[in-house]
């Protein structure tokens, strides 16, 4: 069963084409990677995901509503949730902080209820600080809740992102290049931690990603961008030995060599 | 500060100038002259003098701590002398050219209190060595050790702070011990000279002992139990609640009134705190509230020919909240979309919009045009109007901390953590399934009763109003309160309160220069302690981000 559907969106920014006509399909509890040079429309293909762009043309279903005219908030309401290529944590709030924002879609006192302190607002509030420690732990920064989002070293600062993220309980998490600056003891341990969010949780993964080793190493299908349209999709092995992949990211007539480049690298 | 470049003599001799051209153009403004006829201590100092030398001290000691450890004293002189350069100049081309067709304030009466009366030439000497001394007392003081040096600060600060408001003093102390007392302290309302002396050994012996002993006793709380502790806190609630209800009847009428009206400022300023210190929406129209609030309150309750229902001021109390409130979420709606600079625009013009309805021809026979409403009754209670300033404290101060109250327990729920991920990025608080238009509009809603609120109380404060009391100042006022108390502080505005609305209210001769202070207040706050005065944690964070840079080591593994 597909948990998230794009048939032919199109977004596009004046003159230029940022997505064009691309159709991909995810399936439930899969973890998917969409890959292509610099431009290649891959963010922007998650903008409007989650409704921060507008698409132009095409649908975009999740779960069997149609997302297209939805609002970000009811977006992410609705159980997808992402995380950002430049790590966008609210720098001045603490961990735990971060993580309670995150919850918000979950909490149902209003206001008033704080005002008085009903005893459903103390429990609520109590819940939703010791989820949030749990989330904490469960991304590997116990006992960093205290601390402000930017005093954390970067590796830490993508996994609180992370954790911000399920706070919301998503079905679909979007993740924009999780392993980005990340040395290869890192972006390995970050690869175990992605593959276990699906196991343990069984969130769908849709994820980013310019390390070819993570690409490879976890995604169980692959769409390849390049200028906006999608030029390929399969499985890594299928994608390894398309001659048009290797034609974007290599320029022409480099497809030979490239069993000797990094995409070798991978297993 | 900075090693490499050194403080040269060019330097000090620069700063000295600066502070120069400060007291000169203090004193070119009229400022110094007017303050001439406050006297600190009798017949030894005038308030002016604080301000002529008040620059001087400051950009000394300023120096003297740029300066080399072994400089230091000299460059403190240096300053010192060169600061008085600029007066001298003034003073003399005043004695020589009649400056007064181009500078109104330079008066004969300033040229006199510039150089202590005694004639140009003499007075310019004696204004030359005190001010090196000035600025050498200044150095002396930054090279003395920690331990004397802050609490010689502090009594000087407080020996001044009582010499400028002895006229106050003097009243209450007469009110509480009679008239022959008072006068061996205070007379023709300056501090007798020997009190000064006392005043400032006392209190410099007491901050001494207490930077000795402080340390062992905060210690020794710190040692306390849980439950000690508690029943410490819970002591310290109920006297300052005690202080509180008392306040009337130790302040007198006058500082009653005072107080109130620094009281209508603080709960105009929680209500705007909401917006823009927890919401981060900058709100330029806030004063639209306010009037709403006011007016609201005036037709309902007034006995002249405009008043309609003659409600009583506890029924259309609420209705006053209410209407400010439906009006802050018709004005919101629309216009809570945009960002920022778009957003303060807007607001500025809906405020606008309300002064103007309001002294317009259109809506005269309802609310008066520019006459105004009148005769609007002050608030009884059980059948006693409250008269008095003293009274009418309890209604402000019950506004206050109900507005206090509504705002600590919001701020520590999750609409406050709405805000404040609003206020650091509205996108992705967005992505967090945050509904930002609402969000907005319950800050924007909230902040408009507050208002209301005040409105409506100053509204029955006053007995009358007019459009004119509602102009843009009054936004301006309050956006500056918060500023220079500290943005989303609820202390900062009680402090900024008392600082821009108490204080000129107490030197009356504040009055001509307000705008002029409240301009240099905030540049020297901006460049000295952006924060504010009393920060709440969240800004201090944001304006110390590269201050403490705690490394935070990662855990090594979750457990």
């Amino acid at each position: 069963m597909n948990i998230l559907t794009a048939k032919g969106v199109t977004k596009r920014f004046g003159g230029l084409v940022a997505v064009s006509d691309l159709n991909i399909d995810l399936a439930q509890g899969s973890i998917v990677s969409i890959i292509g040079p610099n431009g290649a429309g891959k963010t922007t293909f998650f903008n409007c995901v989650t409704g921060f762009y507008k698409v132009d043309e095409g649908e975009i279903t999740f779960d069997g509503n149609l997302l297209n005219h939805k609002s970000t908030d009811l977006i992410t309401r609705m159980g997808i949730s992402r995380t950002y290529q430049n790590i966008r944590l609210f720098a001045n709030m603490t961990a735990i902080e971060n993580i309670l924002v995150g919850e918000h879609p979950h909490l149902k006192t209003i206001w008033a209820e704080a005002i008085f302190r009903t005893p459903r607002f103390l429990k609520e509030e109590k819940d939703a600080e010791a989820e949030a420690r749990r989330l904490l732990r469960y991304v590997g920064l116990a006992g960093l809740g205290d601390s402000l989002a930017r005093n954390l070293p970067y590796g830490a600062q993508r996994r609180l992102e992370i954790a911000r993220a399920l706070a919301s309980q998503p079905k679909l998490l979007l993740l924009d290049e999780p392993t980005a600056g990340m040395n290869p003891n890192e972006s390995a341990e970050m690869m175990r931690f992605i593959k276990n969010l699906r196991d343990d949780l069984g969130i769908t993964i849709l994820l980013i990603e310019h390390d070819m080793r993570v690409v490879m190493g976890i995604s169980e299908h692959i769409h390849v961008l390049d200028f906006g349209q999608k030029i390929a999709e399969g499985t890594p092995k299928e994608i390894q030995r398309n001659p048009r992949v290797i034609e974007a990211y290599l320029g022409r007539g480099s497809a030979s060599g490239l069993e000797a480049e990094g995409v070798s690298a991978t297993v | 500060m900075n090693p490499e470049k050194k403080f040269t003599l060019r330097d000090a001799i620069n700063q000295g100038l600066i502070a120069g051209i400060i007291t000169a153009l203090i004193s070119m403004v009229g400022m110094v002259e007017l303050f001439s006829k406050r006297q600190l201590i009798a017949n030894v100092m005038t308030t002016a003098q604080v301000f002529i030398l008040i620059a001087p001290t400051l950009i000394s000691y300023q120096s003297a701590k740029k300066a080399a450890k072994n400089n230091a004293l000299a460059s403190g002189a240096v300053t010192g002398f060169f600061a008085s350069i600029p007066v001298i100049v003034l003073v003399l081309l005043a004695s020589a050219f009649d400056l007064r067709q181009f500078l109104i304030n330079v008066s004969p009466n300033l040229i006199t209190t510039l150089t202590f009366g005694q004639g140009a030439v003499m007075g310019s000497l004696i204004l030359a060595v005190i001010s090196t001394s000035v600025g050498l007392g200044a150095a002396g003081l930054y090279l003395s050790d920690e331990k004397y040096r802050k609490p010689i600060l502090t009594g000087l600060l407080w020996t001044l702070l009582v010499g400028m408001f002895s006229e106050i003093l003097q009243e209450r102390l007469r009110a509480f011990f009679g008239i022959p007392f008072t006068n061996l302290i205070i007379r023709s309302k300056a501090l007798q000279p020997v009190v000064a002396v006392i005043l400032l050994v006392g209190i410099t012996a007491i901050a001494y002992y207490w930077g000795q002993r402080g340390a062992s006793f905060s210690e020794r709380i710190a040692n306390q139990s849980a439950t000690q502790r508690r029943n410490m806190t819970i002591a310290q609630r109920v006297a300052f609640f005690v202080l509180l209800l008392a306040m009337p009847l130790l302040l007198g009428s006058y500082l009653s009134e005072v107080v109130n009206n620094v009281g209508i400022y603080v709960l105009m300023g929680l209500g705007l705190n909401i917006v823009v210190g927890f919401a981060g929406l900058l709100d330029l129209g806030y004063v639209a509230f306010f009037a709403i609030g006011a007016y609201v309150m005036a037709i309902m309750t007034s006995e002249g020919f405009l008043g309609v229902t003659q409600t009583s001021f506890w029924v259309a109390l609420p209705v006053s909240v209410i209407t400010a409130v439906a009006a802050g979420v018709f004005l919101g709606t629309p216009v809570l979309r945009m960002r920022g600079d778009y957003l303060a625009i807007v607001t500025l013009g809906f405020g606008e919009i309300i002064r103007i309805m309001a002294n317009s021809d259109l809506l005269k026979p309802y609310i008066g045009g520019a006459q105004g409403v009148l005769q609007i009754p002050k608030p009884s209670f059980f059948g006693t109007s409250l008269i008095q300033p003293g009274q009418l404290y309890y209604v402000v101060l019950a506004g206050v901390l109900l507005a206090w109250f509504v705002s600590t327990r919001l701020s520590n729920s999750r609409l406050g953590r709405q805000w404040m991920a609003m206020r650091e990025d509205e996108d992705v608080a967005e992505a967090m399934g945050i509904n930002l238009v609402n969000t907005k509009l319950l800050a924007f809603a909230i902040g408009a009763g507050f208002s209301g609120l005040s409105g409506a109380i100053y509204a029955s404060k006053l007995t009358s109003i007019f459009p004119h009391s509602f102009n843009l100042l009054i936004s301006i006022n309050v956006l500056s309160l918060i500023i220079v108390g500290g943005m989303g502080s609820l202390p900062g505005v009680v402090v900024g309160s008392l600082i821009l609305v108490g204080l000129p209210e107490l030197l009356r001769e504040f009055a001509e220069f307000r705008l002029w202070m409240y301009g240099a207040l905030l540049v020297v706050m901006m460049l000295a302690k952006p924060e504010g005065f009393w920060p709440s944690a969240i800004t201090k964070r944001e304006l110390h981000a590269y201050d403490e840079n705690i490394p935070i080591e990662e855990p090594v593994a979750a457990d």
